[in-house]
């Protein structure tokens, strides 16, 4: 729980993006159903739920992933904030909402290229190829992902011989190069051993101050330290949202407490 | 047995993994009997073309052209016809197999219409190699006029190892993992800029492999290149690409006519002097050298390309 002072009222907070009545549709089958959701200004939100819930699916709406895919459907919107942007709206271009929002994978997937231009790769794709200015943003984003000590006399080596928890440091650099406005994690240490986990968490900590984070989580303890806000969900229905430690330890739904007390999932 | 479960039977188990492992030496006995064979197969083809042609092989039997005279005769304009009808169907086959592998793969809708396509290219691998020949009899030296040229070899070939070189490709970029793919479209990437920064690259040892498979297959081809008309008997080269006049480059050889190697070994055999077979032994021991060193070279360029390649 990130903060014992107490908790200002939810009606004042700015948000970062709502999900409005969304519906989501693999072909015929319906994986999220009229979910309603703030995500709030440089907060964390936890999405927890047993496998199959909808939660991926959910946050890989919020950067159109399902739009790689033929036979996606997206119904309802997700507002995005200050611009009031509709990110599933048909005239909105995919390729700039993943230049807004930026997404960490359950797997560390570094491209098998060097450490340098994977982070430089979000850069690249934006037509910036001048050294200097690549050099300066590469060190910020490493540093940012508390990578930088480690890596910075072996920028040139390959991405692939770093531990798995440099790489999804790495991959969070990658994504953090862009100056994102809000990131997405998908599971981000459900590859990793218990210390790559908690420094991985630390740094969630402290890149909230800067950027809106939106976190799926298997990890239930993950979700109670990491996150502000908490959302479960089951079977693509969003069962309860509030701040996490309401939903940890006053759920108002039953089904919430007996997930979270490990009665059911 | 102390701890042992009462109803387990040791016996019988045991008995039960003797009788499979017999099975499992059984089958490596097979097959190391399969690999003999094919393997003694090659050895005894290439040692008896080494006894009946090395006595052949001097540098004046690749400078010299053909000849009535066994002795006298060479492989000089069989080479090169090879060589640079092989760079006319490299220069075909690359570019347009690469680029449809990467459309199918990338780019193409699952569709009807796809899998149609896509299992023509699977048919035409395995189309005769003389249907070739006539259709670019018909097409490339009628049609077209190109006449039998290196042109019309190199278009020919080319179009016969199409096949080969796009299903390589695809086969190379669906070994591309869907996570790499999705961290470039997650950072904004378009699918060009994907294709071009990330499945082209990774992919490429696999493209390459298929590209020399592919060269390596026509190089040996003999039947399209007789049926286009290519000549059995000839005593010059073809223009040299480079010249001392402006513009410097000529592409005259293109429409050259020319031999290649597997003609010159067919018109060889068929002559009844033994002399002529130690040519063509020669010839063929040359020519599976050449095959064998791109082979060695598709190798080499995998092992290269694939050290940075880990996911």
């Amino acid at each position: 729980m990130a903060s014992k002072a107490p908790k200002p009222d939810l009606a004042t907070l700015p948000k970062k993006a709502e999900a409005r009545a969304l519906n989501f549709f693999y072909g015929a089958k319906q994986a999220l159903k009229n979910i309603s959701l703030p995500v709030y200004d440089r907060r964390v939100t936890a999405l927890i739920g047993p496998s199959g819930c909808g939660k991926s699916t959910f946050l890989r709406c919020f950067n159109r992933m399902h739009d790689l895919y033929p036979g996606n459907r997206y119904e309802g919107e997700i507002r995005f904030f200050p611009d009031d942007l509709n990110l599933l709206g048909a005239d909105v271009d995919p390729i700039e909402v993943r230049m807004r929002l930026a997404m960490v994978f359950q797997k560390p997937n570094p491209f098998p290229k060097s450490i340098f231009e994977n982070v430089a790769y979000g850069l690249r794709v934006r037509g910036v190829n001048q050294r200097s200015v690549l050099v300066d943003k590469v060190e910020e984003a490493l540093k940012g992902a508390a990578l930088w000590n480690e890596v910075k006399d072996r920028l040139d080596e390959q991405a692939n011989n770093l531990s798995g928890g440099q790489q999804q440091r790495l991959c969070i650099a990658r994504a953090l190069a862009s100056e994102p406005e809000m990131l997405l994690f998908d599971e981000p240490t459900s590859a990793l051993d218990p210390i790559a986990t908690a420094s991985i968490e630390e740094l969630i900590h402290q890149l909230k101050d800067k950027v809106t984070i939106l976190i799926v989580t298997h990890n239930m303890q993950q979700a109670a330290r990491v996150s502000d806000f908490t959302a479960y969900m089951y079977l693509g229905d969003l069962i309860e949202f509030g701040w996490t430690d309401d939903v940890f330890f006053r759920p108002k739904n039953k089904q919430t407490e007996d997930y979270i007390t490990g009665r059911f999932g | 047995m102390p701890g042992a479960a009462a109803n387990f039977d040791l016996a019988a188990a045991r008995a039960t993994i003797a009788a499979q492992k017999k099975r499992d030496l059984a089958f490596a006995a097979l097959g190391l009997g399969a690999l003999s064979v094919c393997f003694a197969t090659f050895v005894a083809l290439f040692v008896d073309m080494v006894i009946d042609g090395s006595g052949r092989l001097s540098s004046d039997f690749f400078s010299n052209f053909a000849s009535r005279r066994p002795e006298q005769a060479g492989i000089l304009a069989a080479w090169v016809g090879t060589l640079v009808v092989m760079v006319v169907t490299a220069a075909v086959a690359v570019p347009v197999g690469v680029a449809s592998g990467i459309y199918l793969e990338e780019y193409a809708p699952r569709n009807k219409l796809t899998a149609l396509i896509e299992i023509n290219i699977n048919n035409l691998a395995g189309v005769p190699s003389i249907v070739y020949g006539l259709l670019a009899l018909g097409m490339f030296v009628h049609t077209f006029g190109l006449g039998a040229s290196v042109l019309t070899a190199g278009l020919t070939l080319g179009l016969l190892i199409l096949p080969i070189v796009i299903v390589s490709t695809r086969e190379a970029i669906r070994a591309v993992p869907g996570m790499i793919r999705e961290a470039a479209y997650a950072l904004g990437a378009t699918r060009w800029q994907m294709v071009r920064h990330h499945v082209l690259p990774y992919s490429m040892p696999g493209i390459l492999t298929g590209v020399i498979i592919g060269l390596s297959r026509a190089i040996g081809e003999t039947a399209p290149i007789v049926t286009i008309g290519a000549v059995t008997f000839i005593a010059f080269l073809p223009p040299a690409p480079v010249t001392a006049a402006a513009p410097f480059v000529s592409f005259e050889w293109l429409m050259s006519p020319f031999t290649a190697m597997p003609i010159q070994i067919f018109n060889w055999t068929s002559r009844p002097e033994t002399a002529f077979q130690q040519n063509a032994s020669a010839a063929a021991l040359v020519l599976v050298v050449m095959t064998l060193a791109m082979n060695a070279l598709a190798i080499w360029l995998r092992f290269r390309l694939r050290r940075n390649l880990k996911w």
